[in-house]
């Protein structure tokens, strides 16, 4: 059996008598691309930063790749690469020397590992701009550096912080198709972000953190499944006036000719709706179901939400 | 090996890329006091047996120099990286505690040995000033700025603010460094400001680099050595606990 990329055991943290995390249990399968959410404050960068060796858990243990990140850091730091969520750049270098000099402190040198580089700079987009001093870049492009810092060593396990967060759509577009490169190389890509429909594009696992604990890991489409309210959006013939009062309570909006409502998943029967509707004297035209989305379920895990 | 000599290298490539300020500055600052100190002295009877004021006046401010860059740049570059969020990039990688604080401190020496040289070869021009033991100068240049290297390290982990650090800087470094006997000699102190300044560890590094140069010293230069050898020992080794336990760097 392949070792994991990460496994981690009764993890707890605490600053003080503030509990960030409380025993989180967790294992990453090699080659997974998966996906760690919750709101702020959950102890999804906490959880990054014992895994990358920025903080000391207070309990229990964290392995990259079969390596210990206290007792065997320096292994463990090789297979393990991490996008920062906060854009944080040295001045004093261009990014042709920053990359060089991140690859040394992981005792990387020679041709091999300069064509590497040089393959980043074009993979990022970045060629144009490898000789120019890191203070002259935009933010989209010193968070492009970020990411090419955390690849330089190869690692075979890449966490990404809120990577595009701040970002622009076309960058945000170049970004992804890149990470997906990587994971069809097989590398294994955590991921944590708050727009949850790149989530959902691209995970296959899911991991919910709420108040420093596990709510909800499990496949994205398990999760998808535990929605316990959809859609439901009827057309009438004539404009909606008065909802009947039988489904007052679920009327999310309500647009000329429509009624968006929110359904319980096996409580209400969309028959019964529309027959409620038609003895209200409206004539049905048209109608569309949808089901929730990763959005739907993170609030209802997170906040308790009930629709 | 590459991952110290890397960081090493920045370490050198940060301050040689503000040249003016790191090291033309100090030696600049080091001639301005030799030639308010040697005009405003003129005339006065030599402080040790055959040297003249001037001359005695170079030693101290070279390893004044040294000492004070020595600290700033080592302290600078961690607080400055720790306020930026850049540190990270050194704490992500597999650097070990010894190789971290090896590069911050080598470069820290280079850069006051450097400041060091520069003060002599223009102070030269105007006064001659012989080397005696070099030997003695090599050992006291490194050990004295590699002292305040390691303790710039402790100063930029322990600082969280900019005024921090520079309080750091003014309330103790710069009042030992100055009350080190760098313009005056040991002897011509009252008994209780000779005993005082005994406990000062920076009167050892001066006093024996002094020593280097005219071979006259207050104190045993073998003395001196072993004082300036246990102090960056200690300092050193408060040092690396610091790293290696990730005070105020790993939270």
């Amino acid at each position: 059996m392949p070792v994991p990329a990460i496994e981690i055991e009764g993890l707890q943290k605490h600053f003080g008598s503030v509990h960030v995390l409380h025993g989180i249990d967790l294992e990453v399968a090699s080659g997974e691309f998966f996906g760690l959410l919750g709101p702020n404050g959950a102890g999804k960068s906490t959880l990054i930063n014992i895994l990358a060796g920025l903080t000391r858990a207070s309990a229990g243990h964290a392995r990259i790749c079969g390596h210990d990140v206290v007792s065997d850091y320096r292994h463990s730091r090789k297979t393990l690469g991490v996008v920062p969520q906060e854009v944080v750049f040295d001045p004093f270098f261009s990014v042709r020397e920053i990359l060089r000099i991140q690859a040394g402190y992981f005792g990387l040198k020679g041709p091999e590992n300069e064509r590497w580089r040089e393959e980043l700079l074009a993979a990022l987009m970045l060629e144009d701009k490898a000789d120019v001093n890191m203070r002259a870049l935009s933010g989209g492009m010193k968070r492009r550096v970020l990411i090419a810092q955390a690849l330089v060593h190869r690692p075979q396990v890449v966490i990404l912080d809120e990577p595009t967060a701040g970002v622009d759509v076309e960058l945000r577009a170049s970004l992804w198709t890149f990470i997906r490169r990587l994971h069809t190389e097989g590398h294994t890509i955590v991921l944590t972000t708050h727009y949850l429909e790149e989530a959902e594009a691209l995970c296959g696992r899911i991991a919910i953190l709420k108040q420093g604990r596990i709510a909800a890991l499990d496949s994205k489409q398990a999760l998808l499944r535990r929605a316990v309210h959809k859609t439901l959006t009827v057309t009438t013939a004539e404009p909606m006036g008065t909802v009947p009062e039988a489904l007052r309570d679920k009327v999310r909006r309500v647009t000329g000719h429509c009624v968006e409502l929110s359904l319980h998943k096996g409580v209400d029967s969309i028959p019964g709706i529309l027959e409620t509707l038609r003895v209200a004297g409206y004539t049905i035209v048209d109608l569309t179901t949808e089901e929730a989305d990763l959005e739907e379920v993170f609030l209802e895990l997170t906040q308790g939400r009930t629709g | 090996m590459i991952g110290f000599r890397t960081l090493f290298y920045k370490e050198l490539l940060r301050f040689y890329k503000v040249l003016l300020q790191t090291i033309l500055a100090p030696v600049v600052t080091a001639l301005l006091y030799l030639v308010v100190f040697s005009g405003t002295f003129k005339g006065r009877p030599d402080i040790l047996p055959g040297v003249g004021y001037v001359a005695f006046l170079v030693p101290g401010l070279m390893m004044m120099s040294m000492i004070q860059n020595a600290f700033a740049n080592s302290s600078s570059s961690l607080i400055q990286s720790k306020i930026a969020g850049n540190l990270i990039f050194i704490l992500l990688s597999p650097l070990s505690t010894f190789e971290f604080f090896l590069a911050f401190v080598g470069a820290a020496i280079v850069r006051a040995l450097l400041v060091a040289l520069g003060i002599y070869v223009v102070a030269i021009v105007f006064v001659t000033v012989p080397i005696r033991h070099p030997l003695y100068l090599l050992l006291f240049g490194i050990f004295g700025s590699g002292a305040l290297g390691a303790l710039g390290i402790i100063a930029g982990i322990w600082s969280e603010r900019f005024d921090q650090l520079a309080g750091f800087q003014n309330f103790v470094v710069m009042p030992l460094s100055f009350l080190s006997g760098v313009f005056y000699s040991l002897r011509s102190l009252p008994p209780v400001w000779q005993t005082l300044s005994k406990l000062n560890p920076l009167l050892y590094m001066i006093d024996g680099f002094r020593y280097g140069f005219f071979g006259i010293s207050d104190v045993s230069p073998l003395l001196s050595l072993a004082i300036v050898i246990a102090f960056c020992a200690a300092i050193s080794a408060t040092a690396l606990a610091m790293v290696a336990r990730g005070y105020r760097l790993r939270n």
